[in-house]
């Protein structure tokens, strides 16, 4: 366990290390969003009332298409100079790096909804009349979901011709269950209308049953040929 | 005409019938070969005769269509890994980040933390370790040298390099070629792939011929396809 643990740490510190100098994800997801939310701004000019109903439905749409162009860069870095060899032949498992880039990617896309979800506030007159500090929860499981998934599928297209289309035809359907949670418990949050607690537990289900999915079937991504 | 010419020492690899199809091309067909530690083995042959495919397979990076591959007592490659130093022809490395910052993170995965064991790894194979500049700017030669270096961070038994010396000057292919009679000498058993085989004429303890997926023959003098 604290082999993993340890290994997980080197290759998160490695790969932080690596966007810290090239900012490439980062740029590219916060790029992608700012458009979104402009042209939806522009799309629509809704009342205080009716952006509370849509606006979880737009922030999570636009989070996912923007961690989607980090997703697919995920195993860029690893392909050139074919460094995932390296680490193949090394007693290092498979896991370790799995968990490394999962959590890289969870902190890229933290970091654009802290981005993000000022610019979003401000755009749609914003204000929860639910207990706002659930945002977070909901917010940290529903990214979790989206990026446990998308660092797996966006492994398993590493093979493929199209890898960047394969991606989302990959991660969208089966994100459907953790995006409709995250859309509806964020709006929970921002009517009051009804508690979140269901959509919540449903995330936190979601997250175990899939991050031990991937958890378990990532050596044979890794391997195969 | 596959048995070693050192049949009496207990060989350190056994390959038994390994055949590898890529879909309806085979790129080994059936090659049994043995091999003794502490040896130098060039693998040569054209462009297509399986060399590297063979390479693959000996680190577990393809898994064969039929056949195995005994290393060191065992056919499970996976529990061999730790004696196992790997260089492709690709660099495996980083370009983004330093020499010693490669190093220091594929040590990690040998759970070795000791930035002096990298440092004289980085120095063994004649590059500076103090040198902050990130592998993308190194030359061809120094890339080689320093994917050398990860090779060996973890002191393996067994190296299996692809193309050591391809696009590498004459002067710094003699250091590598020393290098390799060094390790060698140490009694590591390594195996190279190459065109440039008269790089190992004089170093090289057996020349292992391959043609269209198999092994044709096996000399201890450097000769080419024209030769009797």
């Amino acid at each position: 366990m604290s082999a993993l643990a340890t290994l997980t740490r080197a290759s998160l510190s490695k790969d932080l290390r690596l966007e810290w100098r090239s900012k490439d994800a980062i740029n590219s997801m916060l790029f992608f969003a700012l458009l979104v939310v402009v042209i939806f701004s522009f799309s629509f000019d809704p009342t205080a009332e009716e952006s509370r109903r849509i606006a979880g439905g737009l922030v999570w749409v636009a989070f996912l298409f923007a961690a989607v162009v980090a997703l697919n860069q995920t195993w860029a870095r690893e392909l050139r100079n074919q460094v995932l060899d390296a680490y193949r032949v090394s007693p290092a498992p498979a896991n370790a790096l799995f968990l490394a880039k999962a959590l890289g990617n969870f902190i890229f896309v933290i970091v654009l909804e802290a981005f993000m979800t000022p610019l979003f506030i401000v755009f749609y007159n914003l204000r929860a009349l639910g207990a706002a500090y659930q945002l977070l929860i909901v917010s940290a499981l529903g990214t979790w979901a989206l990026v446990v998934n998308g660092t797996f599928f966006a492994a398993m297209s590493l093979r493929t011709r199209s890898r960047e289309i394969m991606l989302p035809l990959l991660l969208f359907p089966i994100s459907i269950p953790a995006l409709l949670a995250t859309v509806e418990g964020t709006t929970a949050i921002l009517t009051g209308d009804y508690s979140p607690k269901f959509w919540i537990v449903l995330l936190a289900a979601y997250n175990v049953v899939f991050t031990t999915a991937c958890l378990l079937l990532f050596d044979k991504v890794l391997n195969a040929e | 005409m596959n048995q070693s010419l050192h049949a009496a020492a207990d060989p350190i690899i056994v390959i038994h019938d390994l055949v590898k199809q890529f879909g309806r091309f085979a790129a080994l067909r059936g090659v049994s070969a043995e091999f003794v530690a502490g040896r130098l083995y060039a693998i040569v042959g054209e462009n297509g005769a399986g060399k590297t495919t063979l390479l693959r397979s000996l680190a577990g990076l393809t898994q064969p269509t039929r056949g195995s591959i005994s290393m060191l007592g065992t056919t499970d490659l996976r529990s061999v890994c730790r004696q196992l130093g790997y260089m492709a022809h690709p660099s495996l490395l980083y370009d983004e980040m330093g020499g010693m910052e490669n190093l220091r993170y594929f040590a990690r995965l040998y759970e070795i933390r000791d930035d002096e064991r990298c440092a004289r790894t980085i120095s063994a194979v004649g590059l500076d370790p103090t040198l902050i500049r990130p592998v993308g700017q190194y030359s061809q030669g120094m890339r080689q040298r320093m994917s050398l270096a990860r090779a060996l961070i973890h002191d393996p038994k067994v190296l299996l390099l692809d193309e050591p010396f391809s696009n590498v000057d004459a002067r710094s292919a003699r250091q590598m070629t020393h290098l390799l009679t060094q390790l060698r000498d140490a009694g590591k058993t390594i195996f190279v792939v190459t065109h440039q085989a008269s790089q190992l004429e004089h170093a090289a303890d057996e020349f292992v011929h391959m043609e269209a997926g198999v092994i044709v023959r096996r000399t201890r003098e450097w000769m080419t396809a024209e030769a009797p």
